[in-house]
């Protein structure tokens, strides 16, 4: 690999990321799967960096699950997402962050879409007075949070009381990254580094010290795809998919993959037990499998939170043999306990998949 | 005196109407921006189908010119349209008078850096047509020469045919160009397993099909169709290749030690983006216009301006020299009818 | 093993490194034309069998390079040797002498 080569394509995909004052929208589903990484988001921009993130509780849904399940018509999806429009102008701002990936990619469709049909814009906005008596301006910028994570990450680097290092040996840890498929596969511009080689994970893996795996199937979708998993008997399909990924990068023997889409890590997590269920194979020679990431989670980590307060404890490879490597600490008799140190009782362990 | 007649470019379309020009009494004035007369055959190895030295079609072309003024390192700055004629000056500071532009300005190649899935320039193991030739040619290629080959690759249609990557027009000689290439890696190397990746084989020029058959038939080169989709590479960096077997309905997949994308030929930009003041009309192909397309194709709509070569589109060695020797006889010609 | 009602499914992508060529390349040293077939279909078109049986010498040829010889030896079952494809070929491939060769390289006696 020519590692200029990729810098080059880098440098081309390149987009303005204005600095502060944000208006933050959620993802439906990431605070079940992973339910401290958009607190922590909003704690590292807010509390640690000291940047303007303004959220309302009143934002819906951006619709995109919908979407891409086809069971709702794009103007609908398109009315939904200009009110979410219209809740960003009456609170003043013109920066718009997404939590979802998907929803990044559908709010980066529908604008790029009215570019071209004005028509379709118009109509929109009257759908959106009839439905409810709002308007909206169009937001100047639209970036995904791990947009602003990159942006953000030598200052967290700076902050940092951990890198992505393993302590017994000293070498960089070895990190998948994996890109959800709305980021950028749909316009590869809007996104940092492009499609083909996107570098908004690989820059925030440089900058906390980790070394990026490239492996053949990186492109490849997690499995998820929407109704690949939803509609039960496309599920077969999904895990398929999943497996092909991970069988490729199982010769660079992985120490953690961080992601950043709702989805990925939920699957690509999820499914490892599945496959050890199904195959009796895991992906870690000490059998515990890959450990799978958000970035919110992995800059928490790296920046000193401890494991159990963003929710580590919900995912189903265990992290803990990865913050042993990194050298985190942590009180294996919390694990799980509530913040409010309620005791949140404790899973039944799988057969194959060791857990802690 | 002898009528001037100035030529841009100095690859084998430019060499030989200047050639032409002084043998039917003219004063060609050969205008090339690189410090060596050829263009892009001066780096190539041979020609198909008969594997014919290119440094021997090359160094035959320059001595038939050696009498004529040759400017090298040398660029039009500016083009000035008098009453009847051209005022054509030079970066060297010399400016020339005359009737009658030859446009041979030939092409470029397609940037495969642009097709971002196929890894050049990041991929060790992906190269380029031209640096393949290259290495031919002699010139070491780390790429090539650091690994144990036993493997290669070729993409057709890198550029071409392809609208995403701007370029919807066929390149013409890359099927034939490949061929060629792959009969030599594997005279090099016998044992190399050789694919072709191919969407069209367009076998059109004397004796190609034959040569194709003999790819198959008696060098064993595999052939594949169906359009490489993406390359990634496996942990001993080597190159995986994804395409669809077309034929079979099926996906494939490949791992190589060296994959060659066949880039397209483009119109020279340097023929389009003029700091001069004058402007010489595109064709919907992106290459340059020409009066028309079937029997006034050594003629610009411009008035004395004259077209050769790959300019117009992409063309092959003999039909470059051959629109080179007809564009000599157009303004000779052309010449005559003004007397 | 646990069952949770769908599968793994193995991907249909056909891995050209792991296909084993050993027959084809006899079958070349046999049959040097075979390499010559550039999928044109004349003779799936024209074979009287392929109707029926689903013969496509087109097709055999493609799976023994793709490796699926099972499938050709199959598919060559349907053949009358009539010998129709042989004068429709335009790479002029003695098809009838190649799927005789095929049958000695990879038909049931040579097992």
């Amino acid at each position: 690999m020519i590692y200029q080569g990729k810098q080059k394509i880098w440098s081309e995909y390149q987009k303005e990321i204005p600095d502060d004052h944000w208006f933050y929208v959620r993802s439906c589903i990431r605070q079940n799967f992973f339910p401290a990484s958009e607190k922590m988001f909003l704690e590292i921009c807010r509390n640690v960096l000291g940047k303007d993130f303004y959220e309302t509780e009143h934002h819906t849904t951006c619709g995109g699950i919908a979407y891409h399940c086809d069971t709702i018509p794009q103007e609908t999806v398109m009315t939904i997402v200009a009110r979410q429009f219209a809740l960003m102008t009456e609170a003043g701002y013109s920066n718009y962050v997404a939590s979802c990936i998907t929803s990044f990619g559908n709010y980066i469709e529908i604008l790029e879409t009215w570019k071209e049909f004005p028509e379709l814009e118009t109509r929109i906005r009257e759908l959106l007075w009839k439905a409810c008596r709002r308007e909206f301006r169009k937001p100047d910028y639209v970036a995904h949070a791990s947009d602003l994570i990159y942006k953000y990450r030598n200052e967290i680097a700076a902050r940092a009381k951990y890198r992505l290092v393993n302590r017994h040996t000293g070498e960089p840890l070895r990190v998948v990254e994996h890109i959800g498929c709305h980021y950028s596969k749909m316009f590869p511009s809007k996104g940092v580094g492009g499609a083909e080689y996107p570098y908004v994970l690989c820059g925030m893996i440089e900058s906390w010290g980790g070394n990026v795996i490239d492996y053949p199937e990186r492109r490849h979708c997690c499995g998820y795809g929407f109704r690949q998993y939803h509609v039960k008997a496309n599920r077969g399909y999904s895990i398929s998919n999943t497996h092909k990924k991970f069988e490729s990068m199982e010769p660079y023997h992985p120490d953690m993959i961080i992601t950043n889409c709702p989805g990925c890590p939920y699957f690509l997590d999820r499914w490892q037990y599945a496959i050890s269920e199904m195959e009796g194979k895991t992906y870690s020679k000490d059998g515990y499998g890959i450990p799978v990431f958000t970035y919110e989670e992995v800059a928490s980590l790296v920046l000193g939170y401890d494991p159990w307060d963003i929710g580590l404890q919900l995912h189903q490879v265990a992290v803990e043999p990865l913050l042993d490597k990194i050298g985190i600490e942590y009180d294996p008799a919390r694990k799980y306990e509530g913040i409010d140190r309620k005791n949140l009782s404790r899973p039944e362990l799988p057969g194959i998949l060791k857990c802690c | 005196m002898r009528e001037n007649v100035v030529i841009i470019g100095g690859g084998i379309a430019g060499l030989e109407a200047a050639g032409q020009l002084a043998s039917l009494g003219y004063n060609p004035i050969l205008i090339e921006k690189e410090d060596h007369l050829g263009g892009h055959l001066a780096d190539w190895h041979c020609l198909f189908p008969d594997m014919i030295p290119a440094k021997d079609v090359v160094s035959s072309l320059v001595g038939k010119a050696s009498s004529i003024n040759i400017f090298t390192r040398t660029e039009v700055l500016r083009i000035n349209r008098l009453r009847d004629s051209y005022n054509v000056m030079l970066s060297n500071g010399v400016s020339v008078m005359t009737r009658a532009i030859l446009l041979a300005t030939g092409f470029r190649l397609f940037d495969a850096h642009k097709k971002e899935e196929y890894g050049y320039g990041i991929y060790n193991q992906v190269i380029t047509n031209s640096d393949l030739e290259k290495w031919f040619n002699g010139n070491p290629d780390s790429r090539i020469d650091n690994s144990h080959i036993s493997s290669a690759g070729f993409v057709h249609c890198v550029g071409s045919r392809d609208e995403k990557a701007g370029n919807p027009q066929c390149s013409k000689v890359c099927c034939i160009t490949a061929i060629k290439q792959a009969i030599e890696l594997k005279k090099k190397y016998p044992d190399m397993m050789v694919w072709c990746f191919y969407m069209d084989l367009r076998m059109f020029g004397k004796k190609y099909e034959d040569f194709y058959i003999s790819a198959q038939r008696d060098y064993g080169i595999r052939f594949i169709r169906g359009r490489v989709s993406e390359v990634s590479e496996n942990i001993e960096g080597k190159v995986v290749v994804k395409a669809e077997d077309t034929l079979a309905g099926r996906p494939v997949k490949v791992t190589l030690d060296l994959l060659v994308l066949m880039s397209g030929m483009l119109c020279n930009p340097q023929t389009l983006n003029e700091k001069a003041t004058w402007h010489f009309p595109i064709d919907s192909d992106g290459f340059l216009k020409c009066r028309n397309t079937v029997a006034d194709f050594n003629l610009s709509p411009q008035e004395g301006i004259f077209l050769a070569g790959a300019c117009t589109g992409p063309k092959t060695v003999p039909e470059t020299i051959a629109e080179a020797r007809s564009a000599a006889l157009s303004i000779h010609n052309w010449f005559n009818s003004k007397e | 093993m646990m069952d949770f009602g769908f599968g793994i499914s193995r991907s249909s992508t056909v891995n050209l490194d792991s296909v084993a060529l050993e027959n084809f390349t006899r079958l070349q040293a046999l049959e040097p034309d075979a390499l010559k077939c550039i999928s044109c279909g004349s003779c799936t078109a024209t074979c009287p069998a392929g109707k029926f049986s689903g013969m496509s010498l087109r097709k055999v040829i493609h799976n023994l390079q793709r490796g699926r010889e099972k499938e050709a030896v199959e598919m060559l079952r349907g053949c009358m040797l009539c010998g129709k494809c042989s004068m429709v070929c335009p790479r002029a491939i003695n098809t009838r002498h190649l799927i005789m060769s095929i049958q000695k390289i990879y038909g049931e006696e040579a097992r």
